[in-house]
């Protein structure tokens, strides 16, 4: 066996493996570091070589044209051998990245790891952080079907609202007037050379700062930063419980990561790759786009948020959230590291995490979308018609064919956009349902052009019948003009204006 | 690096560190900004074209004779865009909104909510557009009815020319470049 060591050595003595061992993967780190918590950083690295391999091999068969793109995701889901399930793992190894990452996030933010010195390394994750979400969205676009269409419009809409250069900067997000020709190109090359290389760039910064100012020490309660003496204590950490990070403080790393690979490749197999769905053509306008899940909380907040801040959110938000991201080391640099003596971080990130969690099941559910085929799939519910007089189930007829279904459930059956109406006839009295029904208001459009009298009428009259038995119909009365629900309130016309949209002949009562 | 006093230099032959290597290392790094700059400038002006060259994209496009299109209807239309390359396939076919109220008096709507460009749906029996992704709504005439949409639906302009319809379109509406 001499030989074999002599081989090594000089193998050694050429490319300085030693050497480099002693320097990175070996350098020492403090025992504490080798935590359960501590394994997100790399494992998020394991889902980028994951995507960069994957992503490659999807790139020998994928056509990034327009033209052909839609064809050739067909063929790698149908005729290439294993076509689906590689991009089953893209699929889900972006999924599983942007999860992970955002775990290495939250860690990295409680365990106080961005204070004093390891500022440009928190820094260098929030550009990490932006080109991922970079890549997530250029990936859906990759997917060249109906959703990647419509979310390619929606982005190039929100870039169209930039002041002064908005539609220059349409042409250059679009390469072009439209979603067409180079467009998809310009996208390729943006999901697979350039923003990966940016990524391979500053990974390398991020793991170097890793090496330099070493990784953070598990926290402790009452230990807090000082610049003038951290550097020393640090210093101190490794000489009492520095351990080689290979292989003494990398086990759970591997375990995790072991574990990160068998979840991609479980989901991929169990779940398999996403779409195509619906041929990439805007003529097909019976569409219902929705963006892959890291943006469905975005997504909800435009539906949600009132007119007036909508501007401020898609631009101000955005630059104010990563700004502050960029300076939360210098502006908190030093201090109490433990999560157990940061309230208000631990309750950021709950708030944080509710909100967004909140927000993209909204966007899932989307309750703001009209049901489109409620008024004809629907039916009214039994209970709603039993008894009723040919007038009033004239009006039920109404309800359905005016599409009111459509905003507004019955019996839990239709759009969630307006108020279902399951009891309407205890909030609101005749006059007060053919107003709105007439002048609409508070979200609703006005249907006073749409109806005739007569059909007015048999509505309304259906409508009073919606009143569960153990409750009592609104009456009108002196007083109960200080009542209006809030959302009509608002939109009643002051009693001298003219009423807007509205046909004098059949604005009656 | 200049040529005065590193410790680990001093015992060296003084030769190695003369003042031409000072001028050669300056001369090369100016001529490589100078050089940089060259090559900066076709790859800017490449990328960010539209900046520079402000051709109008759009031009007049048939949709068909005015048979297709029924007085007191909304009827779906599309056309090929103009600004079209061979390998777009059908995603250079633009859809519209056709409203045809009386002889040639037409209003033709692009099909992208003016919210955030979702494609927008007739529905006749409540005569309302309304859009898939946030519930903006829309009256007939397209003036804005509910939801977040800022405005009411952007309007190509059009004309009547031997029997047919035409749009000037060509471009992707937005609310900073209104069809």
């Amino acid at each position: 066996m001499n030989w074999l060591r002599k081989c090594a050595v000089w193998l050694d003595d050429r490319l300085h493996l030693t050497a480099l061992y002693a320097s990175t993967a070996g350098h020492e780190v403090p025992a504490s570091a080798g935590s359960w918590f501590y394994v997100f950083g790399s494992a998020t690295l394991l889902c980028f070589i994951i995507q960069i391999i994957s992503g490659a091999c999807l790139a020998f068969v994928y056509i990034p044209s327009t033209n052909e793109a839609f064809t050739s995701l067909q063929y790698l889901n149908h005729a290439q051998f294993w076509g689906w399930y590689l991009r089953a793992v893209h699929y889900w190894g972006s999924n599983f990245m942007v999860a992970i990452m955002t775990a290495h996030m939250i860690q990295v933010f409680l365990f106080g790891a961005y204070k004093y010195p390891r500022e440009l390394t928190w820094i260098s994750g929030v550009f990490l952080l932006l080109c991922t979400l970079a890549m997530a969205f250029t990936g859906q676009v990759m997917r060249f079907d109906q959703d990647a269409y419509w979310g390619l419009t929606i982005g190039a809409e929100i870039t169209g609202r930039v002041p002064l250069i908005g539609a220059q900067l349409v042409h250059v997000l679009l390469a072009g007037p439209i979603i067409a020709g180079e467009t998809l190109s310009r996208f390729f090359t943006l999901h697979v050379f350039i923003i990966p290389g940016l990524i391979i760039a500053i990974v390398s910064m991020h793991l170097r700062l890793v090496l330099t100012k070493g990784i953070n020490e598990y926290p402790r309660p009452g230990h807090p930063v000082h610049k003038s003496t951290y550097d020393a204590e640090y210093a101190d950490i490794l000489r009492k419980e520095g351990v080689p990070f290979v292989p003494h403080a990398i086990g759970k790393d591997l375990i995790f990561a072991a574990l990160v690979i068998i979840g991609i490749l479980g989901c991929a197999l169990i779940f398999g790759p996403k779409g195509p769905v619906g041929v990439p053509n805007p003529t097909l306008v019976d569409t219902n786009p929705r963006p892959d899940f890291y943006f469905l909380a975005i997504f909800a907040a435009f539906a949600l948020l009132p007119d007036w801040m909508e501007v401020i959110v898609l631009f101000a938000a955005p630059t104010l959230i990563i700004l502050f991201l960029l300076v939360l080391p210098f502006i908190s640099g030093t201090g109490e590291k433990s999560a157990r003596r940061r309230p208000v971080a631990v309750l950021s990130v709950v708030l944080i995490l509710l909100v967004v969690g909140v927000l993209a099941y909204m966007g899932e559910t989307s309750p703001w979308s009209p049901k489109m085929d409620a008024w004809s799939s629907d039916p009214i519910p039994a209970q709603f018609l039993k008894g009723r007089t040919p007038l009033e189930l004239h009006g039920a007829i109404v309800f359905q064919n005016k599409q009111c279904r459509n905003c507004h459930a019955l019996g839990g059956l239709g759009g969630e956009r307006g108020p279902a109406l399951d009891s309407v006839a205890t909030r609101l009295t005749r006059p007060e349902l053919i107003r709105q029904v007439i002048q609409g208001g508070g979200n609703m459009p006005a249907y006073g052009e749409k109806l005739s009298p007569a059909e007015v009428e048999a509505l309304v009259s259906f409508l009073q019948t919606l009143t569960p038995k153990s409750k009592k119909p609104a009456v009108p009365s002196d007083k109960r003009e200080n009542k209006l629900p809030r959302d009509l309130a608002v939109v009643m016309p002051p009693a001298t204006g003219t009423p807007v949209r509205t046909s004098p002949a059949i604005f009656y009562e | 690096m200049t040529a005065s006093g590193r410790e680990e230099d001093k015992g060296k032959d003084k030769t190695l560190n003369p003042s031409r290597r000072d001028w050669l290392f300056t001369a090369g790094v100016a001529l490589n900004v100078a050089a940089g700059l060259l090559l900066a400038v076709p790859l800017i002006g490449f990328v960010f074209s539209s900046f520079v060259e402000r051709k109008d994209p759009r031009s007049w496009i048939s949709l068909g004779p005015l048979d297709g299109f029924p007085e007191n209807a909304t009827r779906i239309a599309s056309y090929r865009n103009p600004f079209t390359r061979p390998w777009d396939g059908q995603t250079a076919d633009i859809p519209c909104w056709v409203r045809r109220l009386k002889g040639n008096q037409f209003q033709v709507f692009a099909i992208n909510c003016t919210h955030l460009g979702c494609p927008v749906r007739w529905f006749p029996e409540s005569g309302l557009f309304l859009c898939p992704c946030h519930g903006g709504a829309y009256y007939e005439d397209g003036a804005r009815a509910a939801g977040p949409p800022p405005r009411g639906l952007f309007q190509y302009d059009y004309k009547v020319e031997n029997g047919q319809l035409w749009v000037k379109g060509g471009e992707m509406p937005t609310l900073s470049n209104p069809v």
